[in-house]
């Protein structure tokens, strides 16, 4: 038997012998190949036509890196900058709502499922459904927030129509989906803490905050970690919600960089595909120092195991 | 032989003109139609329209596709390109341009000099020429003005206003019982571009404004601080409705509607959503834009929906013998008509419907726009230009201390877009 073996490998085919290492590429081909083709080569593409002036229909003009110097003295890339960075900020706040929300509902009690579904249903509509229902809330006219003011003897506000509010009031907005998602990750986290521990720091008389802090919320560490990745990333690409509550407005003041890209891009009024590619490396360029210092510390992870 | 060859290919093509000729009645192959009329009403306009010109061709096989109309405004770039089909709407004048100057539109010069097409749509002529040629054909238009509630002007005692002072003196007695003079909606911007067009060229004429908008004026100019100082009066008066930058154009209605607002500047379109919500005829009525500056002869918008043949059409034939269809009087005069589109037909044989706003819209158009007739703001003005102008625009209703910042961008954005 053995020596019929030997022989057999002996004469193997050299897909044979190499089975175990190439079988792993075959099946990750497709999925290397759309990601290529999808994501990597785009990545270029657009490092590319960020150096032309092109109106997607004419010919392309190299300008070399005018469209940077134009974006240097655009106000309203400032502006789309500015917001980005308050949504980073403020959209985080999901994360600790999520948490307080998970822990809340982390308990035994008749119908818990149904309370739970409903803490999560923001997160299954669809964005565009979440950005009317808060526009129509925030109606300065017809709105129910201007009646809740009211009841408090507070003046009227109009959150959309005001630059300094509007983008505050569109992270709200965001946040209520945004909360139910964290609040999902911590749940299944939840169910993973080991009661042992709590056992453990009961008898050393840990409570309430001391026991959150030191006992559950170093365990919840992997989901926290993926909070924060869908999280800012969440961020980063929140367009749904400004293309359908504000349009960008007023006068631009709700922008940010991914809609000001599409503005000037692919817009009705959007003939300035270099510009915009311009603004997708910015973008990119931000995304890219996160999600490599998410990728480092995932590496790290791995190599402590 | 050579002048047998002469004679055959003379031949042949005597052959082809007379065999053209009679396949004008019986037109073959594949035409595909493209339209941006997704709205139930003009949809169904033009798929009966369509079916017509099917009866009158019943060997051609036609293919419609209605694309939604804001969407059809970015799929445009994609299907010129690639795909094209054989028939596709879009707008006249700057609008148009892109397309032209990319060479994706079809020359339809030959058209235009067909006498039953020269002789009758003349009036449209010039919005659809670029570089002394026609790109398309016009299938309708409506005018613009001033729809204002009769019923609360006769309760205040005021009349229609032909002055500026007469306009501002009607506004402050609308304000003193407790109304807004004008409702509007500029979250989509364009609409606050109609009130520019309207000040500017009642302010400065047609002339200027067309130099305006083509960057050969500047918008730092006395002329135009003038125009904005003329809106400013009405801004401080507190004549249009607050928070104006959050609604759209169709979320103002409901100030006329309830009688908060007494008068919208608007297109013909507006019409019927107004009638809809349940106001009459007796309750609606219509003015021109009142004179500014004594003396200057009157101009108005009058937006021009069109047919073009993309370049890259397959049957450009049966492409041709359907925009000669689509202009032709009585098609003219059924598809605009007040149970279909409700606007103004472009042929001069068609007649015009009985409705009160298009008769007086017709009226006005052709005898009291000596000045001419604009597109408007965002299809007179380059895209680019038109989208920073109007933001420019809507942000000086809100705050109108910011003019000096906002008219400084736009000259640096005229300078950057016209170079």
């Amino acid at each position: 038997m053995a020596q019929e073996s030997v022989a057999q490998d002996h004469q193997s085919s050299w897909w044979h012998r190499n089975q175990q290492q190439l079988t792993p590429w075959l099946f990750l081909a497709p999925g290397i190949l759309f990601f290529l083709f999808y994501v990597i080569f785009p990545i270029f593409q657009s490092f590319n036509l960020s150096l032309y002036e092109w109106d997607g229909l004419g010919k392309a003009e190299y300008v070399g890196l005018y469209n940077y110097e134009e974006l240097y003295w655009d106000e309203a890339f400032y502006t789309s900058l500015k917001n980005n960075v308050i949504w980073l900020l403020l959209y985080l706040l999901a994360i600790p709502a999520g948490l307080f929300i998970a822990l809340f509902l982390n308990q035994t009690v008749t119908g818990i499922r149904l309370y739970k579904s409903l803490f999560f249903f923001p997160f299954v509509i669809s964005q565009v459904v979440v950005g009317l229902v808060f526009t129509w809330f925030y109606d300065p006219t017809f709105g129910i927030l201007n009646v809740l003011l009211g009841a408090v003897g507070l003046p009227p506000m109009n959150v959309l129509g005001d630059e300094n509010w509007v983008t505050v009031g569109i992270i709200v907005a965001g946040l209520w989906p945004q909360t139910a998602y964290c609040m999902i990750l911590y749940l299944t986290g939840l169910n993973a803490v080991d009661p042992e521990q709590i056992e453990a720091g009961r008898l050393d008389g840990a409570k309430g905050w001391k026991m959150l802090w030191y006992i559950i919320v170093p365990q919840l560490r992997p989901a926290t970690f993926i909070a924060f990745v869908v999280t800012i990333i969440g961020a980063l690409r929140s367009f749904d919600l400004i293309s359908v509550m504000t349009n960008g407005g007023p006068f631009g003041a709700s922008r940010v960089l991914s809609f000001y890209m599409f503005e000037v891009a692919l817009s009705e009024y959007g003939f300035r595909m270099g510009y915009g590619a311009a603004i997708a490396v910015v973008l990119f360029l931000i995304m890219l120092a996160f999600i490599a210092y998410f990728l480092w510390s995932m590496y790290k992870e791995e190599k402590a195991r | 032989m050579r002048s047998m060859l002469k004679t055959s290919a003379a031949a042949f093509a005597i052959l082809a003109g007379t065999m053209g000729a009679v396949s004008a009645d019986g037109l073959t192959g594949d035409l595909k139609i493209f339209l941006d009329t997704s709205n139930p009403a003009p949809r169904a306009t033009m798929e009966q329209m369509i079916e017509q010109f099917q009866a009158k061709n019943p060997d051609l096989n036609i293919e419609t596709t209605v694309i939604d109309r804001e969407a059809y405004k970015t799929q445009i770039r994609n299907f010129l390109t690639a795909n094209a089909p054989d028939v596709a709407t879009w707008y006249a004048a700057n609008r148009m341009r892109p397309y032209v100057e990319a060479g994706l539109f079809e020359d339809v010069s030959d058209l235009w000099a067909e006498p039953a097409i020269a002789d009758n749509l003349a009036s449209t002529k010039g919005a659809m020429t670029i570089d002394g040629k026609q790109w398309g054909v016009p299938y309708t238009y409506y005018q613009w003005g001033v729809y204002y509630r009769k019923d609360i002007f006769d309760e205040l005692g005021l009349s229609e206003p032909t002055t500026w002072e007469e306009e501002k003196a009607n506004c402050q007695k609308i304000i003193d019982a407790g109304k807004k003079c004008y409702t509007i909606g500029t979250k989509f911007l364009w609409t606050a571009g109609g009130w520019f067009d309207y000040l500017n060229m009642r302010t400065n004429g047609f002339d200027f404004h067309m130099d305006l908008l083509t960057g050969k004026a500047s918008w730092q100019s006395d002329e135009v601080r003038k125009t904005f100082a003329n809106w400013r009066e009405l801004i401080d008066m507190g004549a249009f409705i607050d928070n104006h930058q959050t609604y759209s154009w169709q979320e103002a209605l409901p100030f006329m509607v309830q009688g908060d607002a007494a008068a919208y500047l608007m297109g013909n379109f507006a019409v019927a959503p107004l009638r809809d919500a349940g106001l009459t005829d007796d309750q609606l009525d219509f003015y021109q834009f009142v004179e500014i500056t004594p003396g200057i002869e009157k101009a108005e918008d009058a937006p021009t929906d069109t047919f073009h043949i993309p370049a890259n059409a397959q049957n450009k034939e049966a492409a041709r013998e359907f925009l000669r269809f689509v202009v032709s009087p009585d098609v003219q005069t059924e598809i605009n008509n007040g149970k279909n589109l409700g606007q103004l037909p472009v042929n001069a044989q068609s007649s015009v419907d009985d409705d009160k706003f298009l008769v007086e819209g017709f009226e006005m158009l052709s005898t009291n726009s000596p000045g001419g007739v604009a597109q408007f703001f965002d299809r007179d003005a380059p895209a680019e230009m038109a989208k920073v102008a109007m933001e420019g625009l809507q942000e000086f209703m809100v705050k109108p201390d910011n003019l000096d910042k906002i008219l400084a961008r736009l000259d640096r954005a005229r300078e950057r877009i016209y170079k």
